[in-house]
Formats: structure tokens, C-alpha cells, sequence
């Protein structure tokens, strides 16, 4: 074995020297090759799916968003605008820490186990809220009903989905809050209801900014 | 369709892809690392490094190219995060502080990809796409290069020379990691994952007023980040995050690039040592792990035990709902079954027992199928285990593919599965015995302990998966999680190399009526016990202690 430092020295050259050749193949041409299809050939998805409605952006079809009331003084956290279709709880989200000329929203979950403390609270007052909001004068929602979804956060705190049950669930409360009649509301639940893939691959799931722009152009119909 | 059946059906589909692709690749690798003819650019490519891609390396040389490159690729990786501040193209980003660029460093530079960082708010676009992205390609290639060395240390005899490290580790990355990398980022962004090198700029929203957002080279970065079996996420909620994993069809399609080059080099390493039937036989033992650990995966995750779930009425807590339990069970077992570490779902969030079960895959060697390469070579260790134990059961000196296994060869494997347990426990009994580390808890009680515990399995087995309540960006889990990282790696590495150069040497023995059959199913049950048997006397106590206690409490 020749550990001498002359070889030491050559073999880190060497190193050094591959690594730089390697970089500019798969840290400068690879990305750039793909950036130039996705830009030419899915310029939309490659930017991140933004949606327009009423002829602004209001946002990327992938990206969950949040449909509160403005927060009123005394409130610690906005009230759910129950007009719309509310989404997911996202108790994971975090704003930036560094960076701070930015402001960020910092994609993640909450990371509670099973039997933490805190997440049987977030999950049974949730539960109590979702039966509260979307219990109407002539329809009661029962605890059993709420799908899982409605009490929990998702992985990346940003699920643009909620499921179809927790949808219909949201039926009542909203056809009533907009003067809207149940059935064409169920109607715009169908309509913006996504199966799975070819049949089984995924969750069936409804977008709910989708969902909440058809119901926006029915309301201003 | 009940969403039971849907998983299962999700994957049957992924066996069949994995099927289809497992001759053509398998048999393709084998091509790529016996051809003796040079492509254009890696001739160019050969000539900027100065090496000569035909002059054979005896162990020793080939382990200094491995350790060299790798360690200029820590430094390199190291300086790039710590200059981040002034270099253009990184969104104005301040430069990452030292322990947190060394865990970075150490991180990605050892296919771990553990993330101490937010990838969002931390890492502009020339860190993330010309410093990590290009350690997920070339670590990843180092890592086949390894496995390819040890598989001609099993083919060939009389010689001690394994092949020549540059030409293993540029065509792994020229004629595999790339071409299928380019087909996959393409899939990715046709389906919905972004591309892009945008600033961050403002989106508006449904209800006024408008978010900040990052844009990035997302899809190239995702489909090497899973092929690779790395796992490092462009955002902080890794493949959860519906920029990069849009929906079912790409979660499906990013478990099938996890899985597929480590299945595939199974079909290379039978290939190259002339019997494709011993390269099913560990291929078998692979899929029986893998399809077990994933039926027991979602028979708990569907089962839902633990209160807060028992409330919710599912454990859909940390899970999308575009993957729902059962896409998010077959991605945590693919990614903890390999050393990828991607999550489309948060494991701390998972049933006891689930999350119990991602922490066993890891601390299984991440063999079924493992790490590109790493699952390989780890896998023909515990065969070596194996024919051992059968040869003390019969009293006699135990072969495998015609070399014997002596004291050297059992020594070096000895020290191999030693390495990385002794590295989880004694960091994690070092952090619970510490009066600070404990304070980076989230949750308390078992599942406290299993954060540490996972932490420490995840960066000693290289995976990267993380019980993420845990805040690892303090002074002691940077420092002690990057030397996990480093010598979890290497130190394997370096038995590994030492093994194939005696195997290389050894002239072969030729298989008498005593010889073990290592290509019948026998061989592979023998394997599978071998494996359960070594891993569950090694962390039953640990694990009893976390996720048994919190699972059996549900």
C-alpha cells in the first residue's frame, strides 16, 4: 500500500476533478434538459398548476389553502368563512424562521403520536366543531359521520383534497349559508369529485378550491 | 371499491411493473459493468479526471477511490452550503451554519439524506440542484460501484482485482442513473410536479391577498431522489408535499423508482456470477420481506389502534388524502425497506405498531431490497451468515457460489452486522443519557424514546426517515447524527471491499453433495430466518422499550 502524500494528493485531484465533471452533467444539464421539456411541453404543471378565476390568480390547484373570516380582535385563530367549503386542519404548518425578508409557509406535519395528549384534544375538538358547523336547523350531523380526514392534518399541511364524505358533509351548512338549493350543491360535489386512477390507484377526492370556485359562479349567478 | 382492496390492488400493480422491468434491467446493469468498450463522453470524461478506466484495482486502491471521492464530496458540499449567502442564484438565502452544513454534508454525501434543515426556507436553487441533487446521483452510483466490486469478488478467483472504481462509478451515473432519471422527471412533471426556476413570488388567493412561494427544479430533483433511494425532499414535507408528489398515479410511480434499481441488481449480481438462479434466490428472500412487511404494515395502519386515531376514526393523521392508509403503508415500507427515507406520510403519526415496523425495516441492514447497491451488498452478507450457521449446523467449512468462507471472510463479515447496531444503540443511550438531547422531544413517554431511537436508525442505517417531532437542529444531533451518517456508511464499506478483494483471490471449490444449495428455496427460508433471527435479538430490548410499549398500550 503507497500512502505517501504525493498519492494521497493525486487521488483527491482525481476525486475532486470527477466530481466537478459529474456536477456539471447531473446538477447542470440534467436539470436544465428537464426544466426545457417541462417548460416547452407542460408549461402550466411545470409552474405549478396556478388557477384563475373572476381573471386572477387564486391560486395552484396542488396547494391547499384556507377559508377563514378575518381574525377579529380577542381571537387567537381566524374563524372557518363557512360560506365555503373548509378544508383539512393543518396544525403542522409552520412559518419561516430563517430567511425572514420572506414570509414562507413551512410545508410538514404535526408529528403527534397516538397518544399524545395534544393531538386527542386537536382531533376531539375538531370533531365537535365539524359536527357544530355543519349541523343545519333541518339536517343534524352525527359524531359517527365525520370521515377521518375532517379531524386531522395532513402530511404536508398543504392537502388541496378533502374526501368525498367529509364534502358531503359539508353540503347542508353550505347550501343554506348561500341560499343555495341541497341538491344543486350536491350536484357541484359530484361534479368536482375525482375518482382513482384507472380505478384503484389513490383516493377518490375532491379539490376544494375547485370546488369553492364552482360554487363562487354559482352563487354570482 | 373499499380502500383496502385499492391498496392491495396498488400493489399487485407494482409487483407486476416491477416484473416487467426486472429482466431488461437487471440483465442491462450486468452489460453496463462487464462491457470492456467506453462511450464517447465517458472517454472525455476519463481524461478530465486523469484516470484510466481499464486498470484493475485490488481492494485497497478501489476502497481509496471510494473514500476519496466521497470525502471531497463532503468538503465540496460543505463549502457550497457555507458560502450560500453570497452566491448567486440562491433566492438571496443567508449560508448555512456549520453544524447543520457538516449534517447536510455527511448526509447526503452517505445516500442518507436526513434533513435537518427546511428545504423551503434554508436552500436556494444552487445548493439544492447543483450540490445536493448531484450527491444523490453520485452516491447512489458509489454505492452500486461497491456491490459490483463485491459480486466480482464472488465471479472472479486467482486475481484480487475488483474492477476500476471511476469506470463503475461514471458509468453507473452516465449509463443508468441519468437516462432513467430524464424518462422519470419527465413522467413526473406530465403529471402535475413543478419545474421550474422561479423565484419566490407571490400567489394569489381564493379569499384575497396571496401566499409567497418557492419554485425549483422539483421533478428532476424527485425522480433521482427516490431512483437514487436518497430520499432528501425539495420541501420539508417531502413527497407529502403536492409539489412534488401530485397525486396517486406519481405516488405509485415514485414508490416503483424506490424499489426498482435494488430488485433489479439481483438479476445483475446472478448474471455476473453465472446463475441467475442464485440471484433469485435473494431475490426471493427480498420480496418475501418486503411483501410481508408491507401486509403487516396495512393491516395495522387500517386497524387504527391508539386514541387519538380511535377518535378520528382512522389514522389519516400526517397522511394525504389523494394516498389515503393504504398508498401511504406501501410508500413507508418501500422507503424504510430501502434507504431512501422519502415520506409521502409522516411515520411519527403512524400507529405504534407502524411505526415500529418502518424502524425494523431500517434496522433489518435496509436488504429487502435496500439501498442502490447497498441492498445488494448488505443482502450477501447475511447469506455469508447464512451458509455459516448451515455449515456449524453440519460441521463443515461453509461455501458460497464456490468460495469458501473462512475465518477472514467471517470475521469481516462479523464486523459488518455489528457496526451499524453498535452505532444506533450507543448514540441513542448516549442521548437519553444526557441531560439536553431529551429536550428536543416533541412527544413523551415510549414514543419520546422512539424519536431518538428512529433518529439514530435512520442516520446509522442511512435511510434519512425521520419521528420528525424530534428538533435535530441542535449542536449534539448535528454533530453525532453526521458521524453516524459517515461511519454507518463507510465502515461497511471498507469490510465489504476487504471481503470481495479475499474472495478474488480465493481459487474456487467445487460443489460436492455436502455443498449448501444456495439457489433453491431452502436457502431462501434458511435467509429470511437468519435475518429476522440476528436483527430481532439485536433490538428487541430498544424496541420493547418504544414502539412495542406504545403499540401494545392502543
Amino acid at each position: 500500500m503507497n500512502n505517501s502524500l504525493s498519492n494521497t494528493t493525486r487521488l483527491i485531484g482525481a476525486g475532486l476533478r470527477a466530481l466537478l465533471v459529474l456536477t456539471v452533467i447531473t446538477g447542470v444539464l440534467y436539470p436544465l434538459a428537464v426544466t426545457g421539456v417541462a417548460q416547452a411541453l407542460f408549461n402550466n404543471k411545470a409552474n405549478g398548476s396556478e388557477i384563475k378565476s373572476g381573471g386572477r390568480v387564486v391560486g395552484s390547484e396542488l396547494i391547499g389553502q384556507t377559508y377563514n373570516l378575518p381574525l377579529k380582535k380577542g381571537e387567537e385563530a381566524p374563524a372557518p368563512d363557512l360560506k365555503w367549503f373548509q378544508p383539512r386542519p393543518s396544525n403542522g404548518l409552520g412559518t419561516n424562521s430563517v430567511n425572514t425578508q420572506y414570509k414562507l409557509i413551512l410545508s410538514g406535519a404535526t408529528n403527534r403520536s397516538g397518544d399524545n395528549p395534544e393531538l386527542i384534544k386537536w382531533v376531539t375538538d375538531a370533531k365537535a366543531a365539524v359536527v357544530n358547523d355543519n349541523s343545519t336547523p333541518t339536517y343534524k350531523v352525527k359524531s359517527s359521520e365525520v370521515p377521518a380526514d375532517a379531524v386531522t392534518s395532513s402530511g404536508s399541511g398543504l392537502d388541496p383534497d378533502i374526501s368525498p364524505a367529509y364534502a358531503k358533509l359539508q353540503v347542508h351548512r353550505v347550501a343554506e349559508k348561500n341560499n343555495l338549493d341541497v341538491k344543486q350543491v350536491e350536484k357541484l360535489v359530484e361534479q368536482n369529485t375525482d375518482g382513482r386512477t384507472l380505478g384503484f390507484i389513490g383516493e377518490p377526492t375532491v379539490n376544494v378550491l375547485n370546488l369553492n370556485i364552482a360554487l363562487k359562479e354559482l352563487t354570482e349567478k | 371499491m373499499s380502500p383496502i382492496l385499492a391498496g392491495v390492488l396498488q400493489l399487485l400493480a407494482l409487483i407486476a411493473a416491477l416484473a416487467l422491468a426486472y429482466r431488461p434491467l437487471g440483465d442491462y446493469m450486468a452489460r453496463v459493468y462487464s462491457s470492456p468498450k467506453h462511450l464517447r463522453v465517458e472517454k472525455w470524461i476519463y481524461k478530465a479526471i486523469g484516470a484510466n478506466p481499464t486498470a484493475e484495482m485490488r481492494w485497497p486502491a478501489y476502497l481509496r477511490g471510494v473514500l476519496a471521492f466521497s470525502a471531497v464530496s463532503v468538503l465540496f458540499l460543505y463549502v457550497l452550503q457555507r458560502v450560500q449567502g453570497s452566491l448567486p442564484g440562491s433566492l438571496g438565502f443567508s449560508s448555512i451554519d456549520p453544524d447543520q452544513a457538516f449534517n447536510t454534508a455527511a448526509s447526503f454525501v452517505s445516500n442518507t439524506n436526513w434533513q435537518s434543515y427546511y428545504g423551503e426556507q434554508a436552500m436556494g436553487h444552487v445548493v439544492q440542484t447543483g450540490g445536493l441533487a448531484v450527491q444523490n446521483f453520485v452516491s447512489a452510483a458509489v454505492g452500486i460501484a461497491v456491490a459490483v466490486a463485491l459480486v466480482r469478488g464472488f465471479a472472479r478467483s486467482r486475481t484480487g482485482e475488483l474492477g476500476n472504481f471511476w469506470a463503475d462509478l461514471v458509468r453507473g451515473t452516465v449509463r443508468i442513473l441519468v437516462p432513467i432519471s430524464v424518462i422519470g422527471a419527465i413522467v413526473l412533471v406530465a403529471a402535475g410536479a413543478i419545474q421550474n426556476f422561479a423565484g419566490i413570488h407571490e400567489v394569489g388567493q381564493f379569499m384575497g391577498g396571496s401566499q409567497q412561494w418557492n419554485g425549483g427544479a422539483v421533478a428532476s430533483q424527485e425522480a433521482i431522489k427516490e431512483l437514487g433511494t436518497n430520499g432528501g425532499g425539495y420541501f420539508n414535507a417531502n413527497s407529502a408535499h403536492p409539489f412534488e408528489n401530485p397525486n396517486g398515479f406519481t405516488n405509485l410511480f415514485q414508490i416503483f423508482l424506490i424499489l426498482l434499481i435494488p430488485f433489479a441488481l439481483t438479476r445483475t449480481f446472478g448474471r455476473m456470477v453465472g446463475s441467475l438462479k442464485q440471484g433469485y434466490a435473494i431475490l426471493a428472500t427480498m420480496v418475501t420481506i418486503w411483501i410481508g412487511f408491507t401486509a403487516l404494515m396495512m393491516w395495522t395502519e387500517f386497524h387504527h389502534g391508539g386514541p387519538a386515531f380511535d377518535v378520528a376514526g382512522g389514522a389519516m393523521e400526517g397522511k394525504e388524502t389523494r394516498f389515503g392508509v393504504g398508498g401511504s403503508s406501501i410508500f413507508a415500507v418501500a422507503t424504510t425497506l430501502t434507504s431512501t427515507g422519502a415520506v409521502n406520510s409522516f411515520h411519527s403519526s403512524f400507529t405504534g405498531f407502524g411505526g415500529g415496523i418502518t424502524m425494523l425495516g431500517m434496522q433489518l441492514g435496509e436488504i429487502a431490497p435496500g439501498g442502490t447497491g447497498s441492498g445488494l451488498y448488505g443482502m450477501l452478507i447475511m447469506a455469508i451468515i447464512a451458509v455459516f450457521i448451515a455449515g456449524l449446523m453440519v460441521g463443515r467449512t461453509p461455501e458460497y457460489l464456490g468460495k469458501k468462507i473462512g475465518t477472514r471472510e467471517i470475521k469481516l463479515a462479523a464486523c459488518y452486522i455489528l457496526i451499524t447496531p453498535a452505532l444506533v444503540l450507543c448514540f441513542a443511550a448516549a442521548a437519553m443519557a444526557l441531560p439536553t438531547p431529551v429536550n428536543s422531544m416533541t412527544n413523551s413517554g415510549a414514543h419520546g424514546f422512539s424519536e431518538i431511537l428512529y433518529a439514530y436508525t435512520s442516520a446509522a442505517n442511512n435511510n434519512g426517515s425521520a419521528f420528525a417531532g424530534l428538533n435535530a437542529d441542535t449542536q449534539w444531533f448535528n454533530t453525532t447524527l453526521g458521524l453516524a451518517m459517515l461511519l454507518g456508511r463507510f465502515l461497511p464499506m471498507v469490510f465489504v471491499l476487504a471481503l470481495a478483494g479475499s474472495l478474488a483471490e480465493q481459487k474456487p471449490v467445487p460443489a460436492t453433495a455436502g455443498t449448501l444449495r444456495t439457489n433453491k428455496p431452502l436457502f431462501t427460508g434458511l435467509l429470511v430466518g437468519t435475518i429476522l433471527i440476528i436483527t430481532g435479538l439485536t433490538y428487541f430490548p430498544a424496541l420493547a422499550l418504544g414502539p412495542l410499549a406504545e403499540g401494545l398500550a392502543s
